[in-house]
């Protein structure tokens, strides 16, 4: 067996088992926490007799052992039961939440990457000149103001001054792809401006990691225009940080946006998960928590193989 | 020139011309500002609702975790959309009496221990079932059940039987109460066919609208209901936004993404008022901002250690600074002007000095610990911060601890000895002392023991003559004020914004935000 | 030291300002730090230089206290999680085999758990403290890092000249220390400079949640979000903690970037 394949079905062997792990610390974790689910659905008119109620009702006062088999048999015939929340059916509900939150990453991903990547050539190309310096104090602008204190201000400038695109991200099933897309402009903007600095500077600082090797010398001497050389030889050696990165970044995309989706309103993953965490809905947040680390366990998978796939010397090993 | 003063008015109110314009031109005529907008409000009642179109409203405090039951509702998001498919039996007055719904009439017997309603007849639910008086009891029993998680519990523990008898419903009580009929205007009281029994979340009412689509948390959308009985509802189609984030729904509003929005954050809302197509509402209300210190642990049972912190707060600088003047001050009692048989008592103002006194006569010398969170209210660590610095004027050290806003309504209300909380308030003083200041009640957040006070609580439920009542209030008012462990230093007013698309604002509506909820039933979309 | 470029030198008179700034914050805050001196957002004047914030505290004397308890924490959390995510991830790198694949299938699991969760499960069952914020932060941290760290030696582990020192007979630590460490650098500092700056923002998120620090204390993300209303009505109070994190970030930033600079040329080639 060539041994990347060998990897990749040792690799996803043990992201089964770490799901299962993870799992289990999530369901430990949502039990320490305090308070629970009946509590936080009546809030503060909650009566004694009434949480009692709730609670042998939504079957709270079984061990949570049980409780946590009942669910993991449940879900390994794909059924990750119903919130005790508000008696939703958990699949088709995190369906359509997952469904807008990786539309909102895919089309952030999509312009946020090639743009880094380029801006990091570019700022390589002209080291030390004015685009680079230009590029780096944008981008570490961007970075280092507050997420949702850039949105405010896309918000106001773009929405409320210009009128060009909707504050409210709302999207639903009866738009079209250009209505769902003019309604996520500015969401997907703030985004693309917050993970694009991380990307672009490990892109520069790889390439110039490798930028004084003997193999990019003597492409220059062959009289490769600079740009052909970054392109061409140096930065298919700096891709293993790079990719590690980007991979940080996508994930970041679909597993940390919540402070986004709260200012645009966008009914993604994120609040969902927010919601049920501080409601203590424990199917809901197990059912979230392992979409999540299971994108982090691919992204990050997908990383260490690009990686290895990129050099060589660890592509064939001796 | 008083015509055409009516005739420009008629105009403004027709949406021919804005708000702003109009106010020029009248001031222009040497008509202030407040007579010019009287003048408005009165022609545009003239030019009456107009019916059809679409009404947007982005409303704050939904959860994708909210359930379509009623008897699971607990905020404003949720109470707006029952507001919309169901109706309780009898209703708020815009001027704080009673409007019947699917009662059409009520009376009591002598010794208020009786209540029969009269069910409207005539009217169906939505799906076509005429409403009986077994409804009604259904729903009753739904709420009060051996096995019910209502919300709606805690008011419905003093009815000892409800029974249908033809067209009526009959309540008989364990007590006299004179309020029963304001306790039923309870929003999770709302007449479900066969109580919800069957479906609780099924949305199925007498309301005059029918929901559409619903995405909990997110939105809803209703149609107007064709056989609805009543007048209310101008809309064809109501869209309800939930916008959590208040600079993104004030945003919302600003582009004309949404045309009403409650809870504009205080700070702000004069600047909101500020910009051209939007104004600004205040209404005073019952809910108020408060520290809480229970009577039974130490240091707060010392009753000077309660006095210390009463003196010591500023309360006109709280009003200032956390409702940026949206509100009102409060008397360190949970009654204010809003009530029905409010009496003032003599207002308690900052004193440095009588708050060292008191302290000094307590003995305690020691710091006090302050719990509070983002959540208990909009500003409250900013407002135990003022407080710390008026306290440490009068020589008094007190501790701030920021608790997560995570778990803060289910681990530090009602458990830690002093914390910042707040208040919705209730329709009447019984009910208000009764779900906090009573000593045996749940939600006693101060632990405040009072058997005289218990005994007058018992006593004016049943007392018919307004005038003593109102005595007796104002007497369990002052007891509160004095000994119990609620430090209240202000009222926040309900502040709402409407854009100018929509008309039929009115002024002072009480209950709850939006008109009581009820601005986007009674506005309309102008043509 | 001789030929600093201006921008570093820029870089380093605002980071070094902003830290003594930090050390001397008590001698230079004309006010105190709680204290309610005006009116609620009044505009800068001789009194109140930068203003007062949301409440009528002096903007000035805040953001100068605030600066203190960011650069701290931000400080040290970065070192923990750098030294802790970069020497295990170099170590897992030139380990190899199941040392390897346990460190970083652990790290994937730490990944992997919502942060929301994770500090809220942390906040209920530990005293808030100080030491213990900056501890989960620079643990927390130390996952990512120890995935880039890990990444970058894993390409150098196999040439030929990390071979030859094993042929050597040289011992691990030595390999990691004097042939790893040294060609990794440069993607690790550029990471640092960026991971600060994380760590500036992630101290105002877990004050949301409350596990930051307590008021009437606060940290330059905080003072934004106290004063975040105002925002889009011309209130300047928000943009000034903003625009300190963003300048104090650039500076950190152009530091590192020169310290990039010397660290490649290290490595000998073209100098």
């Amino acid at each position: 067996m060539h041994p990347v394949l060998k990897l990749l079905t040792q690799r996803i062997a043990l992201s089964l088992i770490l799901l299962l792990m993870i799992s289990v610390l999530i369901f430990a974790g949502t039990m320490i926490l305090p308070g629970d689910v009946a509590q936080s659905i009546l809030g503060q008119s909650a009566t004694p007799e009434a949480l009692e109620n709730l609670r042998a009702e939504l079957g709270l006062n079984d061990p949570p052992v049980t409780r946590y088999f009942q669910w993991f048999f449940g879900a390994l015939q794909g059924d990750l039961g119903t919130a005790l929340t508000s008696g939703q059916d958990i699949t088709s509900a995190i369906g359509s939440r997952l469904s807008n939150t990786l539309f909102l990453a895919f089309w952030a991903a999509l312009i946020a990457v090639p743009l880094a990547i380029f801006l990091g050539l570019l700022s390589v190309r002209y080291k030390d000149r004015w685009p680079d310096k230009l590029i780096s104090g944008v981008t570490l602008a961007s970075i280092s103001i507050p997420e949702f204190l850039i949105g405010y201000v896309l918000m106001y400038l773009v929405a409320v001054k210009l009128r060009w695109f909707p504050s409210v991200a709302m999207i639903n099933d009866s738009m079209n792809l250009w209505q769902k897309l003019n309604s996520i402009a500015l969401p997907v903007a703030v985004l693309t401006l917050v993970v694009l600095a991380h990307m672009m500077r490990m892109t520069r600082a790889a390439i110039l990691n490798v930028m004084q090797s003997a193999y990019i010398e003597t492409a220059e001497l062959k009289g490769l225009s600079t740009f052909k050389v970054i392109w061409r030889h140096a930065f298919p050696n700096s891709i293993a940080p790079i990719v590690n990165v980007v991979m940080l970044n996508l994930a970041y995309l679909v597993v940390g946006v919540v402070v986004i989706e709260v200012v645009f309103v966008y009914p993604g993953m994120g609040q969902y998960l927010v919601d049920h965490v501080s409601k203590r809905d424990v199917p809901v947040v197990q059912a979230c928590g392992l979409i999540f680390a299971a994108v982090y366990i691919g992204l990050n998978m997908v990383a260490d193989i690009v990686s290895i796939l990129s050099n060589p010397r660890l592509r064939h090993p001796k | 020139m008083n015509d055409y003063l009516k005739h420009l008015a008629q105009e403004a109110a027709l949406g021919r011309m804005g708000r702003r314009e109009f106010l020029g031109r009248a001031a222009a005529l040497g008509v202030t500002a407040l007579g010019a907008n009287t003048l408005l409000a009165s022609a545009a009642k003239a030019a009456g609702p107009q019916a059809g179109g679409t009404l947007r409203v982005g409303l704050q405090g939904g959860s994708t975790t909210d359930s379509m039951d009623p008897a699971l509702a607990t905020n404003q998001v949720a109470l707006s959309v029952i507001r919309l498919w169901g109706e309780p039996l009898v209703e708020l007055a815009e001027d704080g009496g009673l409007d019947g719904m699917v009662a059409e009439s009520f009376e009591a017997s002598a010794d208020a221990k009786t209540w029969t309603f009269k069910i409207r007849s005539g009217i169906t639910f939505s799906n076509g079932k005429a409403v009986t008086a077994e409804d009604v009891v259904a729903t009753m029993e739904r709420h009060s059940g051996e096995d019910t998680k209502s919300g709606a519990l805690g008011i419905m523990r003093s009815i000892t039987k409800v029974s249908a008898d033809g067209d009526n419903v009959v309540f008989e009580l364990d007590s006299p109460n004179a309020d029963l009929p304001y306790l039923l205007t309870d929003y999770h009281l709302v007449i479900q066919p066969n109580g919800g029994k069957d479906d609780p979340a099924a949305a199925i009412g007498t309301g005059a609208y029918v929901m559409k689509a619903v995405d909990m948390g997110v939105r809803f959308v209703a149609e107007k209901n064709p056989n609805y009985w009543g007048d209310l509802g101008n809309a064809e189609t109501i869209e309800y936004v939930v916008i959590n984030d208040n600079t993104a729904r004030v945003a919302a509003l600003q582009a004309g993404q949404v045309d009403m929005i409650d809870r504009v954050p205080p700070r702000t809302a004069k600047l909101v008022d500020r910009a051209p197509n939007i104004t600004v509402h205040s209404t005073a209300g019952p809910g108020h901002y408060v520290f809480i210190a229970h009577c039974d642990t130490d240091p707060f049972a010392n009753n000077d250690v309660r006095m210390a912190l009463k003196y010591g707060i500023n309360r006109e600088e709280l009003v200032d600074k956390i409702l940026n003047g949206f509100g009102s001050v409060g008397n360190d009692s949970p009654i204010n002007a809003s009530y029905p048989l409010f009496t003032a008592a003599e207002q308690r103002t900052y004193d440095p000095d009588k708050a060292k006194f008191h302290m000094k006569k307590s003995g305690y010398d020691g710091s006090i610990l302050l719990r509070t969170s983002d959540n208990s209210f909009p500003g409250a660590p900013d407002a135990a911060a003022l407080f710390q610095q008026s306290l440490a004027a009068a020589g008094i050290e007190l501790e701030i601890k920021r608790e997560p806003n995570d778990g803060y309504w289910s681990e530090v209300w009602n458990k830690q000895p002093f914390c910042t909380s707040y208040w919705g308030g209730r329709p009447t003083q019984d009910q208000m002392f009764t779900t906090a200041y009573l000593s045996t009640a749940d939600w006693n957040d101060t632990r405040f023991n009072n058997e005289q006070f218990d005994q007058m609580l018992i006593a004016a439920r049943g007392e018919l003559d307004n005038a003593k009542r109102t005595q007796m209030y104002a007497d369990m008012s002052d007891m509160v004020r004095n000994e119990g462990g609620l430090i209240c230093p202000m009222f926040n007013d309900f502040v709402d914004a409407t854009s100018d698309k929509v008309d039929g604002w009115v002024d002072g509506v009480k209950g709850h935000a939006l008109m009581n909820a009820y601005a986007p039933l009674k506005m309309w979309v102008k043509a | 030291m001789k030929n600093i470029p201006v921008s570093a030198l820029i870089g380093l008179f605002f980071t070094a300002l902003y830290f003594l700034g930090a050390i001397f914050a008590p001698l230079l805050a004309p006010y105190g730090m709680a204290e309610v001196v005006g009116d609620v957002w009044e505009p800068s004047s001789a009194d109140y230089l930068l203003g007062t914030d949301n409440i009528g505290r002096d903007l000035l004397s805040r953001m100068i206290y605030g600066g203190r308890t960011t650069i701290f924490i931000a400080t040290v959390a970065t070192i923990i999680s750098f030294t802790t995510g970069s020497i295990l991830g170099i170590f897992a790198a030139v380990a190899g085999g199941w040392v390897d694949q346990t460190l970083s299938r652990f790290v994937d699991l730490i990944m992997s758990i919502p942060t929301l969760i994770f500090a809220l499960v942390v906040l209920s069952v530990t005293p808030v403290t100080v030491p213990m914020l900056i501890l989960v932060m620079g643990l927390l941290d130390s996952t990512r890092v120890f995935r880039l760290a890990r990444a970058v030696a894993v390409d150098i582990e196999v040439m030929d000249f990390v071979e030859a020192a094993r042929l050597r007979g040289e011992r691990t630590v030595w390999i990691i220390f004097r042939e790893i460490l040294p060609n990794a650098l440069s993607p690790l500092v550029a990471e640092m400079g960026l991971r600060f700056i994380f760590m500036v923002l992630f101290v105002s998120t877990l004050s949301f949640l409350g596990l930051g620090v307590q008021p009437p204390e606060a940290d330059w993300g905080g003072i934004v979000k106290e004063n975040k209303d105002g925002i889009v009505y011309g209130i300047p109070a928000a943009l000034i903690p903003a625009f300190a994190i963003a300048t104090l970030a650039i500076s950190v930033n152009l530091v590192a970037d020169w310290v990039l600079n010397r660290t490649t040329s290290l490595k000998g080639g073209r100098g």
